[in-house]
């Protein structure tokens, strides 16, 4: 089952009026007994990337509240889109713990192997919202594929 | 699970047949027809595969807290034999690398201490960093923090944290062997910077809980516990080092099975052989996470006593056991009657060595190691002690697995109003996250009761004493 939230719809229309080109698709999840599936979904990859970003950062606080006051640039390089999908996301989680960050905006480019990115957050602070820790993501249920127009990126991620 | 599936050997152990043609080892299922029913299919499609990588021996099995996870289920253990090609995988383990549990026994009883409960809740509140963001008081430079990761909670009690006399009461006596700081990645070094002495989220709590029942006099009696004395128990990990390591490895692992020519039923399995290089920088650093975790839990020890001794001056906290359930550990065990140096994964599995195992400190040499099912913060913890026939790999339970997922939880629970119930029920919670108290509710959890009771009837371990919470930190 994949599910939203009313409050991840309010965040979603928030984040249209960002002035990053980032899309703003719904976090959207699905079912794990102990952990949490995320989904990404868009009409490239690249969009699929950013929006599975987005829900799992959404698992950690509501981005709603998270301003986007800092940026930060990654790169990485990988073939398989599925080992660049968890790739992507560790490597946000990993960044954001070490330098104490919260991330709401996500913009993905890649050609080929090359991976490029920049996430834009803010410091934790103690009026942030606190949901729980998202420890990494996972081999789990990963995917990442195109029907029809759309890619969607899935996995599961540990809390 | 569908039960048509396998074949029940026991009132409380089932085996899953092979199917025409299936190449894999035995797998076993641990508990009551209820607790499988209850179980995902998933569950036993994961510990089937589990069952088909190398060098497996004996059975892989699952505990009857088992539960959907990811590369093993939660509540898996399976061993593997390096001289026959077997593989360590890091989705065997988890990212909370050597997660578990530090029991305190305390000189408080309930009757004297029950009254100063609200103060000691808010006193434990502020002492212990708990929760998204939260970080410890100690910095540590990267020197510091690679002898952690070599020393375990050796390095924090030189440090002040706590007595010599915990570590008798480690796994492994604080600190295990074969860490290797150097290969454990900068950024996973970094993660750690500020949570050393942190509790973490999700289902990690600081709680105080009464001795109610007493199972087992003689082992209650070993293991220092009567009616109604207070135990403070301590549910952590090896924090942001042990869950950027499981990062690392994760996908290290992958592609080394991928290279090697493992055929991985699943990708989730990642793993290299025990031997290959990838394998061995996996354990050293795997290695150095149990220490880290061990640290941790010992730092945490010691803020919960100064905070005790705040409200109850005359308090006294011994350390009862400290036990993971998230390892890879390197074990003697009988196969067909002959003993064989096994790589033992329990991955959401706690170790339950029985009585006269040399590795017992040797108050409990009689009893058996102690054991703890941790439960909901709602309905209560056993503790336990293993028995000299754990049939198991010397496993048992560690908690009571999740009846129902996070979104589901929340779907049906508010956090204040949950917090609220169990005041009532004369459960004080602390919290800095609703949303996490949602989603931790005792009724998203399996009733820790049957899945204790499952334990003792499969010979896995047997039952000492159960604790009611009173007290619960959450992060």
């Amino acid at each position: 089952m994949v599910y939203s939230t009313a409050d991840a719809q309010r965040r979603s229309a928030r984040l249209i009026n960002y002035t990053m080109p980032t899309p703003s698709p719904l976090p959207l999840y699905f079912e794990h007994d102990a952990d949490v599936g995320i989904i990404g979904r868009g009409t490239t990859v690249e969009q699929a990337f950013e929006a599975a970003a987005q829900a799992v950062f959404a698992i950690v606080t509501n981005l709603d509240l998270v301003q986007p006051s800092n940026t930060l640039t990654l790169e990485f390089e990988e073939a398989d889109p599925e080992l660049a999908l968890v790739t992507w996301l560790n490597l946000l989680l990993g960044k954001a713990r070490e330098q104490g960050m919260i991330f709401s905006r996500f913009h993905v480019q890649h050609h080929g192997s090359k991976w490029r990115a920049e996430a834009v957050g803010e410091k934790w602070h103690a009026d942030l919202e606190r949901g729980v820790e998202v420890k990494g993501a996972t081999l789990t249920m990963l995917s990442v594929k195109q029907t029809g127009g759309m890619w969607e990126a899935r996995c599961i991620v540990d809390v | 699970m569908n039960l048509q599936q396998l074949r029940q050997l026991q009132p409380y152990l089932w085996s899953l047949p092979r199917a025409s043609g299936e190449q894999r080892g035995e797998v076993l299922l641990y508990g009551t027809a209820p607790l499988l029913e209850s179980m995902d299919d998933k569950v036993l499609e994961q510990i089937a595969n589990v069952a088909a990588l190398p060098g497996l021996a004996g059975a892989a099995m699952t505990m009857p807290d088992a539960h959907w996870g990811y590369g093993f289920p939660i509540g898996g253990v399976a061993a593997f034999d390096a001289e026959q090609g077997g593989v360590i995988s890091a989705g065997g383990v988890g990212f909370d690398i050597s997660c578990g549990i530090r029991c305190l026994r305390s000189n408080l009883d309930l009757d004297d201490a029950g009254a100063h409960f609200p103060r000691l809740a808010d006193t434990l509140f502020h002492a212990i960093p708990a929760g998204v963001g939260e970080e410890g008081e100690l910095k540590l430079n990267p020197a510091q923090l690679d002898q952690v990761l070599l020393d375990g909670a050796h390095w924090a009690v030189q440090h002040g944290y706590g007595n010599a006399a915990d570590l008798e009461y480690v796994e492994e006596q604080g600190r295990v062997a074969g860490a290797v700081p150097d290969y454990v990645s900068e950024l996973a070094k970094k993660r750690q910077r500020g949570e050393m002495g942190t509790l973490g989220s999700g289902n990690h709590y600081l709680e105080v809980q009464v001795v109610e029942r007493i199972y087992d006099s003689a082992a209650a009696l070993a293991f220092g516990l009567h009616p109604g004395q207070i135990v403070i128990s301590i549910h952590c990990g090896s924090r942001g080092l042990g869950h950027q390591i499981g990062t690392d490895y994760l996908l290290m692992l992958a592609k080394a099975a991928s290279r090697l020519g493992i055929h991985l039923p699943n990708r989730e399995l990642a793993c290299a052989p025990i031997k290959s290089p990838e394998g061995q920088q996996y354990l050293g650093a795997m290695n150095a996470a149990i220490n880290c975790a061990l640290a941790n839990r010992q730092i945490l020890t010691q803020l919960t006593r100064i905070a005790c001794m705040q409200v109850y001056p005359h308090a006294e906290l011994e350390t009862l056991f400290d036990v993971s359930h998230n390892t890879c550990k390197v074990e003697t065990h009988a196969i067909d009657g002959k003993p064989r140096l096994l790589h033992v994964h329990r991955k959401g599995a706690t170790r339950a060595f029985g009585p006269g195992h040399a590795m017992l400190p040797q108050r409990y040499r009689a009893a058996g190691q102690p054991v703890v099912i941790g439960g909901s913060m709602g309905s209560g913890s056993y503790i336990l002690a293993g028995n000299s026939d754990n049939p198991a790999f010397s496993s048992a339970s560690h908690g009571a697995g999740r009846a129902m997922s996070r979104h589901q939880a929340l779907a049906r629970w508010r956090g204040r109003e949950l917090i609220n119930e169990l005041a009532q029920q004369g459960i004080l919670i602390r919290t800095r996250s609703m949303r996490g108290a949602a989603e931790e509710a005792p009724g998203a959890y399996k009733d820790v009761d049957l899945v204790a009771e499952a334990t003792e009837q499969a010979g896995l371990a047997r039952r000492v004493a159960f604790l009611r919470p009173k007290v619960c930190v959450k992060g």
